[in-house]
This record gives structure tokens, C-alpha cells and sequence, in this order.
């Protein structure tokens, strides 16, 4: 589906891209220790004698850990084996303080699965692609190397270590940086809907190994290099296209790709080899002997399914179906889950304020929530997540408006301040008397005045002019202070202009 | 199977153990003695066997996530964990400077 | 009067208990002959003052008139291969010299907490690796028993709980705490005349015991009779969460269940540990055993266990392969030796240290474990390996539907020499060929003395039970017990 080529001397390369994102799960203590894995504590002040593999110590599993890995493979439709293992990883390095990594080789906790993206939101019927999960397994985390406290020695820090890790294995089903981007924004997007993992990607909490290798296009797959730890989407997008110009030149050079590991260098936008760091790995795996294997029972099993929330696909169907949205508003709403969850109170809490149902009132909310109040965020330079305006507050600035109370203009005016001073809407109002008026005497006494101070206007409009009809009737709002009616100093107007 | 002297290096640098020439030599005859030994279980037909995985019947337990549940398993012990490291340097465990 | 220390487990516990004599006092007696036998090399750090602090504990809680627990006022040794808070423990390793962990095994915690005091921390095997207690970083132990002939030769006091047997056979404590692996229980228990059990897998927490190989490493208690071993193990025993192989079992009353009536029993007599060229001696002891428990009043049923030629091979790739990575983290990072030659980066370190801080029979079985697990090897060492264990636990319930408990030597010889086998690894670790079936299978099993053999060395019978079975295997060995009659001990010369 994909036409990105790397267009080199020989003519042109197809990409083929797999990711092993390795993204951080959502759990208040280690997979097999007590220990806290808040982000950010002093170092070493997070790590139980276990972590630190004193002689002795056990690993008992985390069930948080294991429900939060079932609950993700079940949102990527993925086969969940009721009977997996943990195995041991062998190597040597001062962040691995037992000497090999508990993870899962042979039979993992969840197997093939899938997730569908969109390449172009204009035209998502003919643009949307599925990539496949080739598994998803549960392991301890690393510690932390430090390099630059202390000229001849580094710092480790065991805070990280044993903290759980879900790796989640694509199939090599990606062709292009837009696609590999498309594929880690959406995975990132279901994590935080499944409450797995917090998708902080700049805390480390999901980071990605990006396997890249290029062919001619109707070839065989070529060797492929893995570059380490990238940590933004946009990073993984450059490293596919820095990588892939790498490999084409390379090649063209008369050069072979060797099945290496490789490093991101953001700075220099390019890829470098790591092959000091994996002299003759040989890993070793084999059943971690001081666990049984991880066998999960029905009733686990549907509790994790019953548990799982309404997930973007489907939430986004019915904010375009059940609940009349248009395709740009739903997608927009949907894009974050803490966005959906904010609009969804907003849409309850507008629909209770009105007695109606929450079709009746969902377009409006989303309408003001996209245009107004994204935009006024925006301005400010902040966003939902730091609003000061709560959607019970929007609610009531919403039913303000739709009871005829205050205009839509008055609401801008209202929104500003609810924004700067954390106020709510209707106290605003008052404070400030922007009451909608329907006072007829008023309305009309103002008019009056607009059409005396523009006659020349008044008279072109009668030669024809018509679209200086919405003039008089902004004139209007502006000399009542946004508080006029607006059908009634329309009607006013007309009626005056003849 | 039985192994050589380069392998014999190989798996001490995968055990990281430093041996000397003189060890390795005599580390070969040993290894490969044991090896002979242990090869007489590929006589045992094993077709259809699984291999085993808990020797006394027994479920995986699974634990509640709870912080420090245990001051046993938990953390927030800085100096307890540090208490016998060879080189604790401010609430760190030094190592040789490492080169990334 | 007979001395303090000829007293066991049960003895002690009761008198202090009565009133007959203090904990205090014991403690002292034990505290004495721990100090006069340091020819024997049973402790490598010995504790005084902690066996003298929990006897004063337990006499002053009886003298509240409270509860003294099931170790009331009962000083023991504790291999040095379990954890022990502010005090040194180095798996008999130069690698964990110095190392005093921050924290208490599971098991050691449990025995204080039945008013148990501890003498010191035992000798062993480095990493209870070994069958003679030779490994030892800080030397050999020397068995207390010798050779009938006059001779002075040291003799092993089996491994790889070697202090342990030392310690109990020569008076030093009247228990210890042994581990078992592939019969570093037993095997020593045997050599040295006394009684040990090793309960099924799982029974006791390995928590705080420094690994060997997981699969197979279980505590026991080691004594000179069965009600002794009965009472300890009760105390060791017991569910942990920190444990994820732990059984969650109440622990039976294995003391009060103690009977040596085994009518409508049937013992099991396996036909494939009766092999070519066994020693006669031994052979003979098996036999009178077998005459003893059907005088007991069980039915003997021949047995197969058709496997049995392939367990210790099966032990050797599976224990090792474990081992291996089980000693991974000895790295000079976190605590232990560090060796750091000039100019050595990081994995120069590890290398310099581990080849510094682990012997050479340590070093050996982490070499074969490693290339065990390596690439292209795995499937065909270990897999198999652990296919054939698969195979050796089905032997035994199959065995076991014939029969209730297994009985077969517990040795293929009496105690050999210090330094007889140790050049020759393949000799040393066929010592353990009755031992380690049992063990693969995670069963219950326990030696006890059946006698002396020609050279006046003592020979012990080994039972295997079911798996959660001890009391079975108790009832069977206290049966022997008191046919036996067992009460020959080490004439003292150290």
C-alpha cells in the first residue's frame, strides 16, 4: 500500500520496518518485588533486597502486572495463553544486578494480535492498515547508568530495576517512517485507553527497538539492524529514514548490512553502531526455576475483559454515529483518552443540566470543546490536562448559553474569565451582569441608535447591500455589551430596516 | 559433543571468569569428561515426554501490588541495600566507568 | 549425670522446660565444646553470645511461666549458606567474605522464633557444592569418626552439609540445619552416624538461603535421632509468600505423629539401586534394613525405578545449569569480593572477581551449566535433562502405588578419606548416586544410621516417602532407629 521509497543509485528501495516497543505497566510496585516504582525518587531509595539480587532473595509475581499485560493483549485482539513462563535472560551488565533479566522466550503471556491505523484521515476507507502483533511478554525493567557524577567511576541506580515491562513484538508489516509513526501513535493511544501503561514516552515509560531493513521491492526481506531505545515518535520516524538511507548506501556501495544492534543520535539525526556492547551474546534462556508456570484461570480471565473500557476505534464510531459528531470532531476527541473521558463528563453533565439526552446535546458540546475552548487553551499556551475550567464548569457555561441566559457572545467574554480566574460560569454572570436581555424597549432604543450613527450604511442597504445586515446587528450586541438577544435584535432590525 | 580449548575460552568469557592458558588446559580433559558422562541420557527415549516444570505439583501464586507490603520485600532501605557494596558512593553502587 | 551435650533436641527442650536444668547452662556446655573443637573446622564463625542470648530469653520467658516453643532453650549450628542478619555469611566462599546481610532466611527466622539459639554458622561446601566438604573456601572439615585401624587419616564428613554433620556427630550442637540439593543432606548424615531429612520441595522457604539450584534446593534438619530431626524440621517448616515455590500447607505435627508400628505398610525395595559391584558392607545393611521394617510389621514389595541409572547425569546438567545463573550475581557490583586490577573496565571486574572469588569446583559446574545453556546445546543437554527428570518422577509414583515408602541406602560407601576423590570430579559426584533420584523428584527422604561397617564407620539407610509424606518417612526411620540400637559416636580426639 505504502509508495515510500528510498531512491537510490540502483533505483528504488522498499522499507520494511518492525518495532519491539518496550512500554512500562501501570502498577504502584515492582513485577517481583514490594518496592515503589514512582518516577523520580531519590536513587536507590525505590530497590528491595530483592532488586538488588542479595543472596537468597526470590521473585514472586506481580497479578497487576500480569492482568494489566492480559487486559492489553485483549484490546489488541490478541490470543491470550492461559499457560505461559518465564524464562531467564543471561548477560552480564551493571544495571542487571542478578545477572540475567526475568522475562518470557518460549511461552509468552499473549501471542498474535493486530492494530489497525489510518495513514490519511481524509480517506481512512481507502488508507487504513493492519499491523500485525507478533506476541507480547512481561519483564523486569533495568537499573540505571550514570556517567557524569565522577570522573573514573559510573552510578548505578537500582530504582528502575524489576519495574515491569510489557515488550510488545509487531510483525514486520511497516513500510514507511509514516507508517511506523502511525502504528507507535496508536499503540501509545490504546495503552493509555487500557490503563496499562501512561505512554510517557520522555519518562521512559514506552521506548521503542526500531528493526529496519530495505529490499527492492518484490524481494526477499534483507538484514536487518535494530536500533535501541528510541524514545519519541518522531525519533522513531527519523531513525527509519536515516536508517533506511544508511542500508541503500551502504549496499550501493558494495557494502553488506550486518545484523547489528545501533544507537539514535538525535543530534546528528543518524544511527550508529553499538557492536562493542554485544560481543558474543549468547543469552542463555532457560525457565526461571524459582517460578512455576504462569497458568490463568477463567475467572481471571473474565474479569480482565469485563474490565477493558471502551476502546478509540469503537469510541470514535459511536461519537460519529450514536452521537452525531462530525468525523473531525470524533477523531480529535478520541485521540487522547483523558480528552474522551473530558468530553464524555462534559456531555453528561450539559445533558442532565438541560433534561435531555446526550445525543441531543453532544454536537454542541463538542463544537464548543474543539473550537473554544481548545482554542482559548492554545492561546494560554496550556491544555486539557491543565485546565482550569473543569466540564462540570463548561456544562454550566453550555446550559447558560442554551437557556437563552447569555449569548453566545457574552459566553466568549465568560469562558476568558473562567479561565483566568478558576471561577464558575453563572458567577461569573452575575458579577459581571451579562445577562441576556429580551427587553424589547432596550433592544430597540439601541437599534435606533445604530441606525442613526450609520445612515449612510442604512441607505446602501436599502440600495441593495445586504450583507451589512450582520453589521448592524454585530453594532448592535456591541453597544448592549454582548447582552441583546439575538433573535430579537435581528427581528428589531428587520423590522426598523423595513 | 566434546569441547576444545578455544571453546572451553568461549564459555569462561560467557561465565565471565578469567582463566589462565594453564587452567584452560586443564579445564578440557575435566569438561569433556563430564560431558562424555552426562551424554549417556541421549539413550533415554523420551519421545512424547514433557519436560518438567514444577516437581511438586504447585500454582504460580500471584501477589497483590502493594507497596512495601513486607519490610522484607519492599523498599526504601537505601542503607540496607548499599550497606555491603564494595564501592556505595552517594546512595550509588560504583562501578568502573562504563563507555556507552 | 550425663553430660549437656549428649543430650538431643527433645531432651533439652523438656528439661528446660521441667526445670531440670537452664538454657543457660546448656547453651554454656555447647558454647565449651564448640570452642575446644576448632581441630574439626565445623563453624566458620562461631556466635556465643546469640546461643547465650536466646537462653537467657527462654529462661526468662519460663520463668514468666510463658510459652518456650517448640526449640525452647535448644542451642543449634546453621549451615552458613542461610542468611543470618549482622552475621557473616559466605556460602564457604571467598566471594561472600565479609558479606553480613541486611536480612534473616525465612528458615533461620522461624527457628529463633521457636526459641532456638544459634552457636555459629556452620562450614559447608563453597555454594554446597561438593560431596566432602572440600570446596570450602575456609578449609576442610574434618570428620570426628576414624578409620577402626588405628589410622589417623582424616576423613570427609560428606558435604555438602558437612559442619553440620561434624558439629552434631561430635557433640558441638545437638542439631543443625543442612541443605539438600542432590543429598547434602543425607549423604553427610550418613557419614557421620546421624539423622537428616530433607522434606518434600516446597516445605520449607527458600528464602534467604543462598541459591544453588532452585529447582532442587530444600532445607532440612539434621540430629542424632528421629524424633529430634521431627522436631526441627516442624519448626523450619511452613508456607512463605516470599517463597513462589512454597507449599501452602499447614504443617503437620510430625513429632506427635511419630510411630514405629509400620503394620500394613509396604516398603518398596528398588531392584535398580542394587548394583554390579556394590560395596558388601553396604549391601549387608540394606538387607538387615529391609529384616528390620518387615519386624516393624510392613509387607517389602520389590520395586522398579527404571530410570535410576540417569539421574545423576540428569543432576549434573540440570543443578549446574542452574547454578550457573543462580551465581550470576556475584559481580563485585552490589556486595562480596570486588577485584578491580589497574586500569580494568567493567567486565574485566566481573571476570578478575569471579575468577578470585569462586573455587574451582564452583567454577567447574557454572563452565558446564553455561555451556549446558548455550546456543545450539540447550535442547540437547538440557531439555533432554529435564525430559528425563519427567521420567524419574514418574518412575516414583508409579513406585508409589505399590508401595508407602521407598528404603535403599543412602551412600554407595562409608565416609573415604579427605582427598581421595577430589581429583577425580566424575568419583566424587557418583557418591551421591542413591541420593540425587530423590531429590529430582522433590520427594521427602532421610538417612539413618543403620550401623558400623568393617571399619568401624558408620553406614546409614535411606527412606523416601510421597511427596508431603514425612511422617511416613519419620515412622520409617524411627523404626530402624530402634532396631538399630545405633549408639556408637566418634571416640573424641580433637
Amino acid at each position: 500500500m505504502s509508495d515510500y521509497r528510498v531512491h537510490g543509485a540502483t533505483g528504488e528501495w522498499e522499507v520494511v520496518i518492525g518495532l519491539e516497543v518496550h512500554a512500562q505497566v501501570t502498577s504502584q510496585s515492582k513485577l517481583f518485588s514490594g518496592a515503589a516504582t514512582a518516577f523520580g525518587a531519590e536513587p536507590n531509595s525505590q530497590v528491595s533486597l530483592v532488586d538488588a539480587a542479595m543472596p537468597g532473595m526470590l521473585p514472586v509475581p506481580n497479578r497487576e502486572c500480569i492482568r494489566q499485560a492480559v487486559r492489553t493483549g485483549m484490546a489488541l485482539n490478541a490470543q491470550i495463553n492461559p499457560w505461559s513462563r518465564f524464562d531467564r535472560k543471561n548477560y552480564f551488565y551493571a544495571d542487571l544486578p542478578q545477572g540475567y533479566q526475568i522475562s518470557q522466550l518460549y511461552f509468552p503471556i499473549v501471542g498474535e494480535g493486530e492494530i489497525d491505523v489510518v495513514l490519511d484521515e481524509k480517506s481512512p476507507e481507502t488508507s487504513t492498515k493492519t499491523i500485525g502483533i507478533e506476541r507480547i511478554h512481561v519483564e523486569q525493567d533495568a537499573g540505571k547508568l550514570m556517567h557524569d557524577q565522577h570522573p573514573t567511576m559510573s552510578y548505578v541506580d537500582l530504582n528502575r530495576s524489576g519495574v515491569a515491562l510489557m515488550e510488545i513484538v509487531s510483525r514486520p508489516d511497516m513500510r514507511s517512517p509514516a507508517e511506523a509513526g502511525a502504528y507507535l501513535t496508536k499503540l501509545r493511544q490504546i495503552l493509555r485507553y487500557v490503563g496499562s501503561c501512561d505512554g510517557n514516552m520522555d519518562q521512559g515509560s514506552m521506548r521503542a527497538d526500531v528493526n529496519v531493513s530495505v529490499r527492492k521491492p518484490g524481494d526477499e526481506f534483507g538484514t536487518r539492524t535494530e536500533t535501541k531505545n528510541v524514545n519519541s515518535v518522531r525519533f522513531v520516524m527519523a531513525v527509519v529514514e536515516a536508517e533506511a538511507r544508511r542500508q541503500v548506501d551502504v549496499i550501493e556501495d558494495g557494502g553488506r548490512i550486518v545484523q547489528e544492534t545501533r544507537l539514535y543520535d538525535p543530534d546528528r539525526n543518524e544511527t550508529r553502531s553499538m557492536r562493542s556492547k554485544e560481543d558474543a551474546h549468547d543469552y542463555r534462556y532457560f525457565p526461571d526455576p524459582d517460578l512455576l508456570p504462569l497458568e490463568l484461570d477463567q475467572a481471571f480471565l473474565d474479569e480482565c475483559e469485563a474490565s477493558l473500557p471502551e476502546l478509540p476505534d469503537a469510541k470514535r464510531a459511536r461519537y460519529e454515529g450514536a452521537l452525531g459528531l462530525s468525523a473531525y470532531n470524533a477523531r480529535v476527541l478520541t485521540s487522547d483518552v483523558e480528552t474522551a473521558r473530558w468530553f464524555e463528563r462534559l456531555v453528561t453533565a450539559t445533558a442532565a443540566n438541560a433534561g435531555k439526552g446526550e445525543a441531543e446535546v453532544a454536537k454542541q458540546a463538542s463544537n464548543w470543546l474543539t473550537s473554544e475552548l481548545f482554542g482559548a487553551l492554545n492561546k494560554l499556551g496550556t491544555d486539557l490536562a491543565s485546565s482550569p475550567v473543569t466540564p462540570d464548569n463548561g456544562a454550566e457555561l453550555l446550559g447558560l448559553v442554551a437557556s437563552g441566559t447569555i449569548s453566545g457572545s457574552a459566553a466568549k467574554l465568560v469562558l476568558e474569565k473562567m479561565l483566568a480566574s478558576g471561577d464558575r460560569a453563572a458567577a461569573i454572570v452575575e458579577r459581571e451582569g451579562l445577562t441576556q436581555t429580551s427587553d424589547t424597549g432596550a433592544i430597540e432604543a439601541a437599534v435606533d441608535a445604530v441606525l442613526a450613527a450609520n445612515a449612510d450604511k442604512v441607505q446602501q442597504y436599502k440600495d441593495g447591500k445586504e450583507a451589512l445586515f450582520g453589521f448592524f446587528v454585530g453594532q448592535t450586541m456591541k453597544a448592549m455589551q454582548g447582552k441583546g438577544n439575538p433573535g430579537l435584535v435581528n427581528e428589531v432590525i428587520k423590522a426598523k430596516l423595513g | 559433543m566434546s569441547v576444545d580449548t578455544a571453546t572451553v575460552a568461549k564459555i569462561a568469557a560467557l561465565a565471565r571468569i578469567k582463566v589462565s592458558e594453564a587452567e584452560l588446559a586443564a579445564m578440557v580433559p575435566e569438561l569433556n569428561g563430564i560431558l562424555a558422562w552426562v551424554e549417556q541420557l541421549g539413550e533415554v527415549d523420551v519421545s512424547g515426554v514433557e519436560p518438567m516444570t514444577a516437581v511438586i505439583e504447585n500454582h504460580l501464586r500471584l501477589r497483590a501490588d502493594v507497596i512495601d507490603p513486607d519490610p522484607l520485600t519492599g523498599g526504601g532501605k537505601r542503607d540496607a541495600v548499599l550497606a555491603n557494596a564494595p564501592a556505595a558512593m552517594d546512595g550509588f553502587y560504583g562501578v568502573p566507568k562504563v563507555i556507552e | 549425670m550425663t553430660s549437656l551435650t549428649d543430650l538431643g533436641v527433645a531432651a533439652i527442650r523438656d528439661g528446660v522446660a521441667a526445670g531440670t536444668f537452664t538454657a543457660v547452662e546448656v547453651a554454656e556446655a555447647f558454647n565449651a565444646n564448640v570452642a575446644a573443637a576448632s581441630a574439626l573446622n565445623a563453624f566458620i564463625v562461631t556466635t556465643p553470645e546469640l546461643a547465650l542470648g536466646a537462653a537467657k530469653a527462654t529462661d526468662t520467658r519460663r520463668a514468666k511461666g510463658e510459652a518456650l516453643g517448640l526449640m525452647g532453650g535448644v542451642p543449634i549450628g546453621m549451615k552458613d549458606l542461610f542468611a543470618t542478619k549482622g552475621v557473616q555469611t559466605t556460602a564457604a566462599s571467598h566471594m561472600l567474605e565479609g558479606f553480613v546481610p541486611e536480612y534473616e532466611s525465612t528458615v533461620s527466622q522461624k527457628l529463633w522464633d521457636a526459641g532456638a539459639g544459634m552457636l555459629g554458622k556452620l562450614n559447608l561446601d563453597q555454594f554446597a557444592m561438593g560431596s566432602s566438604n572440600e570446596t570450602s573456601y575456609f578449609g576442610n572439615v574434618i570428620s570426628p569418626w576414624r578409620r577402626g585401624d588405628g589410622g589417623n587419616a582424616a576423613l570427609a564428613p560428606g558435604g555438602s552439609s558437612g559442619g553440620s554433620s561434624t558439629a552434631v556427630s561430635a557433640r558441638l550442637a545437638p542439631a543443625a540445619t543442612g541443605t539438600d540439593t542432590g543429598g547434602s543432606i543425607r549423604q553427610p548424615a550418613a557419614f557421620t552416624g546421624i539423622s537428616g531429612i530433607k522434606p518434600t520441595y516446597g516445605r520449607c522457604s527458600r528464602w534467604g538461603i543462598v541459591a544453588f539450584a532452585s529447582s532442587l534446593d530444600q532445607a532440612g534438619s539434621m540430629a542424632r535421632d528421629v524424633r529430634d530431626c521431627a522436631i526441627m524440621l516442624e519448626a523450619m517448616a511452613g508456607f512463605d509468600p516470599k517463597d513462589a515455590t512454597s507449599l501452602d500447607l499447614a504443617v503437620p505435627q510430625w513429632e506427635a505423629g511419630l510411630s514405629g508400628d509400620l503394620t500394613g505398610k509396604k516398603v518398596g525395595v528398588p531392584t535398580e539401586y542394587r548394583m554390579d559391584g556394590m560395596d558388601p558392607d553396604v549391601a549387608a545393611s540394606w538387607d538387615q534394613g529391609i529384616a528390620w521394617l518387615r519386624d516393624a510389621g510392613a509387607e517389602i514389595v520389590e520395586i522398579s525405578l527404571p530410570h535410576t541409572k540417569y539421574a545423576l547425569p540428569a543432576y549434573y546438567i540440570i543443578a549446574p545449569a542452574e547454578a550457573s545463573s543462580n551465581l550470576a550475581r556475584y559481580d563485585g557490583v552490589r556486595y562480596g569480593l570486588r577485584e578491580l586490577p589497574d586500569g580494568a573496565g567493567l567486565q574485566d571486574m566481573y571476570a578478575a572477581t569471579r575468577a578470585a572469588g569462586f573455587g574451582a569446583e564452583v567454577k567447574r559446574r557454572i563452565m558446564i551449566g553455561t555451556y549446558v545453556l548455550s546456543a545450539g546445546f540447550y535442547d540437547a543437554y538440557y531439555t533432554q535433562a529435564q525430559k528425563v527428570r519427567t521420567l524419574i518422577s514418574r518412575d516414583f509414583a508409579q513406585a508409589f502405588a505399590l508401595c508407602d515408602v521407598i528404603l535403599a541406602p543412602t551412600a554407595p560407601t562409608a565416609a573415604f578419606g579427605l582427598g581421595e576423590k577430589s581429583d577425580d570430579p566424575l568419583a566424587m559426584y557418583l557418591n551421591d548416586v542413591f541420593a540425587v533420584p530423590a531429590s529430582l523428584a522433590g520427594l521427602p527422604a532421610m538417612s539413618v544410621p543403620a550401623g558400623l561397617n568393617r571399619e568401624g564407620l558408620p553406614l546409614g539407610l535411606q527412606i523416601i516417602g510421597r511427596p508431603f509424606d514425612e511422617q511416613g518417612v519419620l515412622n520409617a526411620g524411627l523404626a530402624i532407629e530402634q532396631r538399630a540400637g545405633f549408639a556408637a559416636r566418634p571416640e573424641k580426639w580433637w
